[in-house]
């Protein structure tokens, strides 16, 4: 039994919640590759943007002496949100619409959304400095839920920290209003029908600037709550996300690029898969260690933690290579 | 000025090449003739990864985000070849279990051949091919890690080889290629932004290689000092030379080294872009429909390309180990060595030789002049806030240095905008 909570605690929670980080963040690059047609590179610096705007109201509010019964990260992140919302749509007018406007192809898009990248990275550094900062440094501490398994015969409990579970309820809240309002309202109706066709949608007399706009905003207050939650389980540095562009690409590709569902499934896979590769099974499979013919290793993952980066880029090359139109391949976003 | 309009554009080349020469000299009297030789010594070897770029993205029109990978491919291989041995790895267990290693990943590599080649269909193949891969891996494991675990504990690490440092270079470039082979075999089918993705990701996982593998690379402790071809500057020194002339003289000879491999590189590859070779390529790059039908094999020319490219960053990076006598596996960022080399590439003008080399030289030197420049700048600056009492700005250090990142990002953009061609767009001959 003991066994099965140190699964828990060390494979399955933190696989979701790196899941759900790739899930938001993958949700933004399938939305704009599907209105725009080119992979932002800059996703991941956005989503560091985001953290570092909420690290700084979280710091201000603190400082003021203000005391929330959630984490204040939690409390200002609709704030935070809506000002990495703004900031998306910002770059989106200085750097990619007169690029746009000229003419230029998704390939030199891609190229300028990597100029992007290393601006914002440029510029975070420059304010904040390049060392680690924690949301948890100062009078704030991570409160921590302890559920027993003695019921089950368990002896350890299984361990929950508040910001997870405020993570788990925040991105379950994104992912029904995403639903929502792609499903629902008229814009978000709009938005796929770009996705699936962009030109037909402009002659079906649909605003494809306005679309553009929205897809922004939506994708920049995504990458904030991705940037945000990822910083509060980790740690905020300037290149916490130069490291997860490539899982959250991989999310929106093995989903299928230009759906948003499979965005999330496939974040949620790569979040699962990363989290159980590098996971001790040693420790579960130790149980059985007197019907093996051979010793239990110390130390048995499938893969060593330091080539945590080598998971997601088998996944994505293999489904590239086996099936290139990711899983919702057909979907109607 | 509308007049000079036409002047500048026929003349572009010369103007470029005089004011790249003109930086060179302010820089000159500015810095020091040490640190301008140092510089374009290494600007030597960048000019060569840039160049290896250039084939693979300006003719063949191949992004590869991944040329960090093959630049510390290049670096390692510099040290393996050109390090001293260490007596202590060759007289314990350790070749013998690295051997052992070695059957395994080969037999490994037959299984997994062997499966593909059975004639099997559908589902089963599937798999015997996944069940194949899943046993060559775990028969590798059983064999490299107690390996890694012995050498690290007994005698450190492999060492190198001891040999000649300009073979270590060739070595860098045989290395970068053969690995460019298998990657562009399994990357090439992609779609650009796919490629995109799948080399940056490439170039993690050899990162993560390098930086882990302490018993072939010395990971995070480093290696050094990588010997040089010509005599080190404390060498000279040792022959009575003073010391700033000890610095200039032999940090010339090793200039004149990579200079001549620059030299013959540029040659060849200039060559071959006027050749039917470089046709063929540009006649791919640009419609790889009508090449095709055509002809011409598309997929094993774009890997003939890369590989080419890729060798030459690898010899690249073998020179810039050699140089600063250092392999240091987390002194590789993808903004030095992957992105510093594109905007070299599009500012110079993609598919353009000599533009590429001229953005090369401009490049390195911006990217090494805005650290002083923005220290200068942020002084003042912090200065400034003193006065107007909001206090002087911290870590002025390290916060200039940060300033490279958003230059190069920014001047992405600014070409991107500006000159999307580069400063000396391709020139394509139509008489010919």
């Amino acid at each position: 039994m003991d066994e099965l909570v140190f699964f828990i605690n060390r494979g399955v929670i933190s696989g979701l919640i790196t899941g759900c980080v790739y899930a938001l963040g993958g949700v933004g690059i399938t939305l704009i590759f599907g209105t725009m047609r080119f992979a932002h590179f800059a996703h991941g610096d956005m989503m560091t943007m985001g953290a570092f705007i909420s690290f700084l109201i979280a710091g201000a509010l603190s400082a003021m002496g203000v005391v929330l019964p959630i984490p204040l990260a939690f409390a200002i992140m609709p704030i935070s949100m809506a000002l990495t919302a703004v900031a998306a749509l910002g770059i989106e007018r200085s750097f990619y619409a007169p690029l746009r406007d000229r003419g230029a192809k998704p390939v030199t898009m891609l190229i300028a959304s990597i100029g992007v990248t290393l601006m914002i990275q440029g510029l975070i550094r420059l304010i904040f400095g390049s060392g680690t900062r924690d949301f948890f440094g100062g009078t704030e501490v991570k409160e921590i839920f302890r559920i027993p398994t003695t019921m089950f015969g368990g002896t350890r409990p299984i361990v929950l920290t508040e910001p997870q579970v405020l993570m788990f309820i925040a991105t379950a809240i994104a992912v029904i209003g995403v639903h929502l309002f792609l499903s629902r309202s008229r814009l978000g109706k709009a938005m796929r029908a770009m996705a699936d066709n962009a030109d037909l949608a402009q002659v079906s007399g649909i605003n494809t600037k306005m679309v553009i706009t929205v897809t922004w905003l939506l994708g920049g207050a995504l990458a904030s709550m991705a940037g945000t939650m990822l910083s509060l389980d980790v740690n905020l540095r300037p290149d916490l996300a130069f490291n997860i562009i490539l899982p959250i690409v991989a999310a929106a590709v093995v989903g299928g690029l230009g759906s948003a569902y499979g965005a999330i499934v496939g974040g949620l896979l790569i979040g699962f898969t990363e989290a159980l590769a590098v996971f001790n099974w040693t420790a579960v499979l130790r149980p059985l260690q007197p019907y093996l013919p051979f010793d239990l290793p110390a130390n048995l993952a499938v893969v060593p933690t330091e080539y945590k980066i080598t998971v997601a880029f088998v996944i994505l090359v293999v489904t590239l290579l086996v099936r290139p139109t990711g899983i919702f391949k057909g979907a109607s976003t | 000025m509308s007049a000079l309009a036409p002047l500048l554009k026929a003349y572009r080349a010369p103007i470029l090449s005089v004011l790249v020469a003109l930086m060179v000299v302010v820089l000159n009297l500015w810095m020091g003739t040490p640190f301008t030789v140092r510089l374009l010594a290494e600007a030597t070897a960048y000019g060569l990864i840039a160049l290896g770029l250039n084939i693979q993205f300006g003719y063949g029109g191949l992004f590869n985000f991944g040329v960090m990978g093959f630049v510390m491919l290049g670096g390692f291989a510099s040290v393996f070849i050109s390090f001293p041995r260490n007596e202590a790895f060759w007289v314990s267990d350790g070749p013998m279990l690295l051997g052992r290693a070695l059957v395994a990943f080969l037999a490994g590599v037959l299984l997994v051949w062997g499966a593909r080649k059975l004639p099997l269909t559908g589902l089963v193949r599937n798999v015997a091919i996944v069940l194949a891969w899943i046993v060559a891996y775990i028969a590798y494991r059983t064999q490299i890690d107690p390996a890694a675990a012995y050498i690290e504990a007994t005698t450190g690490w492999v060492g190198g080889l001891g040999l000649y440092p300009v073979l270590g270079w060739l070595f860098g470039g045989l290395l970068a290629g053969v690995v460019a082979f298998f990657v562009g075999k399994i990357a090439l089918g992609l779609r650009t932004d796919y490629l995109a993705i799948a080399t940056i990701g490439i170039s993690e996982i050899i990162r993560a290689l390098i930086k882990n593998m302490d018993w072939l690379t010395r990971g995070t402790q480093t290696v050094s000092p990588v010997p040089w071809p010509t005599p080190l500057p404390q060498q000279l020194q040792a022959w009575g030379y003073t010391i700033t002339d000890s610095f200039i003289y032999g940090r010339l000879a090793f200039l004149a080294m990579s200079g001549a491999l620059l030299v013959i590189a540029f040659f060849l590859v200039h060559r071959a872009y006027r050749g039917p070779w470089g046709r063929m390529m540009r006649a791919i790059r640009d419609n790889f429909i009508a090449s095709g039908s055509m002809g011409k094999n598309v997929k094993s020319r774009q890997v003939e390309i890369f590989v080419f490219g890729s060798a030459l960053m690898g010899i690249g990076g073998a020179i810039l180990v050699s140089f600063n006598q250092i392999l240091d596996p987390s002194g590789y960022q993808p903004i030095n060595h992957t992105f510093l080399i594109w905007v070299m590439v599009i500012l110079g003008g993609a598919g353009n030789n000599l533009g590429v080399l001229l953005g090369a030289l401009m490049i390195y030197i911006v990217f090494i002049v805005s650290d002083p420049v923005a220290q200068f700048v942020l002084l003042n600056l912090s200065g400034f806030t003193e006065q107007i009492g909001w206090g002087a700005i911290p870590e002025i250090d390290s916060r200039s240095l940060q300033m490279r990142v958003f230059v190069v990002g920014l001047v992405i953009w600014l070409t991107l905008r500006f000159a999307p061609r580069g400063l000396l767009p391709e020139v394509v001959r139509r008489d010919a």
